[in-house]
């Protein structure tokens, strides 16, 4: 059964076990009538998105062999920037979600797709899809929940440490990327006994993002820059160009780092979305799965070009509830969505960017200082690894 | 031993080689994570040494029922030999179908070229498709030509053709490429009418011109040919070599009229197969390289079902989430537990078509390439 960590309100108190396989049998309908119509209009989505990426990715490479020209560095930067955000996340995060397996094209498929990011596919898909898809806010089982390195829940143990997390998380944003390969490798937990370290399959994880991170280094740092040189021969400054390459491809990382860890921390942490005991997930039903991902996500309300560069991100609650149906389609299903928490008066937690990245930023804050109160019974056990549970029903 | 010279030369190419290798790393890593022919798809998709396409050039009514596509192929195409078939890849509403289709174009055409005539089947998705919406400019997906119904490479003194319906298709581009080379050719065709007669006016002018003898069917007025018809039409039926290509039922009647004349070496047959898979309730699920198999029922999931039996399956969340459980199902039907939707593969999806073994169960025979 589905139990939230203990809070002074609860706010499921008022549903019924009929209630909550009801909810899934009204997400299964919504979920049915998108299947029903996804198909070529899908294709053609994703296939204009490439398309359109890979356009302003050359062609902001292209301005940045003039980046000694200021206007050319600056919109050179800005366009690369926009293409590695496209290419993260309306593009690489949704196909690797397997959305767009049902086109059959090899090329544009969860199996095969590779992306713009330190972490590898593969790695990324375990730690992503499996783990954190299937045990969404539960604590000490999803790791999304402060990767790992932050206090995320008034249950959970202070200690000095913690004071630092507002610092390590504006770390972690900078160089989001890298954290997240960290984060899928297990780094802090691989790293520490020498058992761990040595063991085989983490050593072939640890090679495979080191062949990612020296490629895209040496494409990002050294290729490219490189390339800018012949044309600052000519206009007598290749230093200059390299440089200015350099830091073009630098900034555009940055930019996309930054935002996509705003956006991601929009999904889990603002007020209002709830986390679930470890132990509560045994024998769950697939209503009660819904539930769960419903409770637990927060979504982000803007433009539909806010939409498509937050790969549909800003629709986490729609996405946690189906996360392999094409992510244009949430903005559809939302409305129904939402009237699906209303009649079961559930809190639909969305808000604009700003306010939604101030909430989460002050939780992170919040939860560096110990609790005001004691929290009540809190259970501080170290959870056990692997899932014992019983898969959940599908 | 090696002379001085030979060993410069082979230094040199050595070199080289380094050098372009080197170079080619380079421009690897410009477009990393992906390789650069993706970047080129943007503008020219047919140069992708990595997917071979075609580009429809003509499209041409041929009946009412068929149409016949001009196909320009993209790098890395192999021309064909006549009789032989191509498998075509089309995204019919967003998910790519593959189909086998004969060549009716004659070999070795100079623009590189060639042709497939097409036609409607019965609730056929793809021939359908390509009837009402095959467009020039359009793309497609291919693969190269295949298939050994084709003529030797010294022409017989007297050759007989026996087809029906589409099974002219690779006839034609059989008789297209190597009639100049024939001396003595039948043609026994069958067609529901005169109108149905896929290139009958190539076919009947053909004849006219005395390049063959065409006897044509039209089993509307006149019934199926049986064999025996067959052999008082062409009465030193069993001095030709003959090639035949038609409805199952057809090839069968005639392949044991061969067989009993003693005559079977000369009788080559095409047969195009039309899987039919019908959704019912449950199956066998083979596991082709570990020899399991497991009898699942309706309710349990192909994942299940081969754990139960003692296969090893990937697995991650049980749930329909992760996708880390697909298995390419070489051919058989499958029903998603969950909103019923059916998906089958066949002998012509190769081994393409990747289901999610956790939340799929048998719906009739399948065969997993695991
Ligand atoms: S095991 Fe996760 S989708 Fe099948």
């Amino acid at each position: 059964m589905t139990t939230l960590q203990r809070k002074e309100v609860n706010p499921i108190a008022h549903l019924t076990p009929e209630d909550i396989e009801q909810i899934g049998r009204e997400l299964d309908a919504i979920r049915d009538e998108v299947l029903a119509v996804r198909g070529e209009k899908d294709a053609k989505y994703i296939r204009r998105m490439i398309t359109i990426q890979r356009r302003v990715e050359l062609g902001s490479r292209a301005l940045l062999l003039f980046s000694l020209f200021p206007p050319a560095w600056i919109l050179g930067t800005a366009g690369l920037s926009i293409s590695k955000i496209l290419e993260n996340m309306e593009i690489g995060h949704n196909i690797l979600h397997g959305q767009y397996d049902f086109m059959r094209d090899p090329k544009i498929h969860s199996t095969t797709w590779e992306w713009d990011s330190a972490s590898p596919a593969e790695q990324w898909k375990h730690s992503h899809n499996e783990l954190h898809h299937k045990y969404t806010n539960v604590v000490g089982r999803d790791n999304d929940l402060g990767y790992g390195i932050m206090r995320v829940d008034e249950q959970q143990k202070w200690v000095p440490a913690h004071l630092g997390q507002p610092l390590y998380n504006f770390i972690n944003a900078c160089f989001f990327e890298y954290g997240i390969a960290a984060y899928d490798l297990e780094l802090g937990r691989n790293l520490k006994t020498k058992k761990r370290r040595s063991n085989p399959a983490f050593r072939a994880n640890l090679r495979a993002v080191g062949r990612k991170i020296r490629r895209q280094v040496l494409k990002d740092y050294v290729v490219h820059p490189a390339l800018a040189i012949p044309v600052g021969f000519l206009m007598g400054n290749p230093l200059g160009a390299f440089l200015g390459t350099f830091a073009a491809n630098a900034v555009a990382s940055l930019v996309r780092n930054l935002w996509s860890h705003s956006v991601i921390m929009c999904g889990h942490f603002p007020k209002g979305v709830e986390t679930f005991e470890r132990t509560s997930i045994t024998g769950e039903t697939r209503g009660e799965w819904y539930l769960r991902q419903m409770l637990g996500s927060a979504n982000i309300s803007g433009s539909k070009l806010m939409h498509v560069m937050t790969g549909n991100l800003s629709h986490q609650i729609e996405h946690h509830l189906f996360p392999d149906l094409p992510a244009s389609r949430y903005a559809e299903i939302a409305p129904k969505v939402r009237a699906l928490f209303e009649k079961y008066e559930l809190n639909y937690v969305s808000g604009p960017l700003v306010v939604q990245v101030a909430s989460a930023w002050a939780k992170v804050f919040r939860l560096a200082l110990p609790n005001r109160k004691p929290a009540k019974a809190i259970d501080h056990s170290i959870p056990p690894r692997h899932p014992a549970e019983q898969p959940a029903a599908v | 031993m090696t002379s001085p010279a030979r060993t410069r030369r082979l230094g040199h190419v050595a070199v080289t080689r380094t050098l372009r290798d080197g170079a080619w790393r380079v421009v690897e890593l410009i477009t990393t994570p992906v390789v650069p022919a993706d970047y080129l798809d943007v503008i020219a998709p047919l140069r992708n040494p990595t997917v071979l396409r075609a580009r429809i050039e003509a499209v041409r009514r041929e009946t009412a029922n068929a149409v016949t596509l001009e196909l320009r192929p993209g790098r890395n195409w192999q021309p064909h030999q006549p009789g032989q078939y191509v498998r075509l890849g089309v995204d019919v509403d967003g998910v790519r179908l593959w189909r086998a289709y004969s060549v009716s174009s004659a070999a070795g055409r100079k623009d590189g070229r060639f042709t497939v005539t097409v036609n409607a089947v019965k609730d056929g998705v793809v021939s359908g498709y390509l009837l009402k919406h095959a467009r020039r400019g359009m793309i497609v997906t291919l693969d190269l030509p295949a298939g050994d119904f084709v003529l030797p490479a010294s022409p017989p003194p007297k050759a007989l053709f026996v087809t029906a319906g589409s099974g002219i298709t690779p006839v034609m581009g059989m008789l297209r490429s190597t009639l100049p080379s024939l001396q003595d050719v039948i043609v026994v065709h069958s067609a529901r009418t005169p109108s149905d007669v896929v290139f009958g006016a190539e076919l009947r002018s053909l004849a006219e011109a005395g390049r063959i003898r065409l006897i044509e069917r039209h089993t509307g007025a006149d019934g199926r040919l049986k064999p025996d018809e067959l052999a008082s039409l062409v009465p030193d039926l069993f001095e030709r070599e003959t090639w035949a290509c038609g409805p199952g039922e057809m090839l069968d009647d005639l392949t044991s009229h061969w067989t009993d004349a003693g005559a079977a070496d000369r009788l080559h047959v095409e047969r195009f197969r039309p899987t039919v898979l019908v959704a019912g309730d449950g199956g066998t699920v083979t596991f082709e390289r570990t020899g399991t198999t497991a009898e699942a029922t309706g309710g349990t999931t192909i994942l299940d079902a081969g754990e139960a039996a003692g296969q090893l399956m990937p697995s991650g969340c049980r749930m329909g989430i992760c996708y880390k459980c697909v298995l390419p199902m070489r051919e058989g039907i499958v029903r998603d537990v969950r909103d019923g939707t059916i998906t089958t593969a066949t002998e012509v999806d190769g081994d393409k078509v990747l289901i999610q073994t956790c939340i799929s169960a048998a719906a009739g025979p399948c065969r997993f390439d695991a």
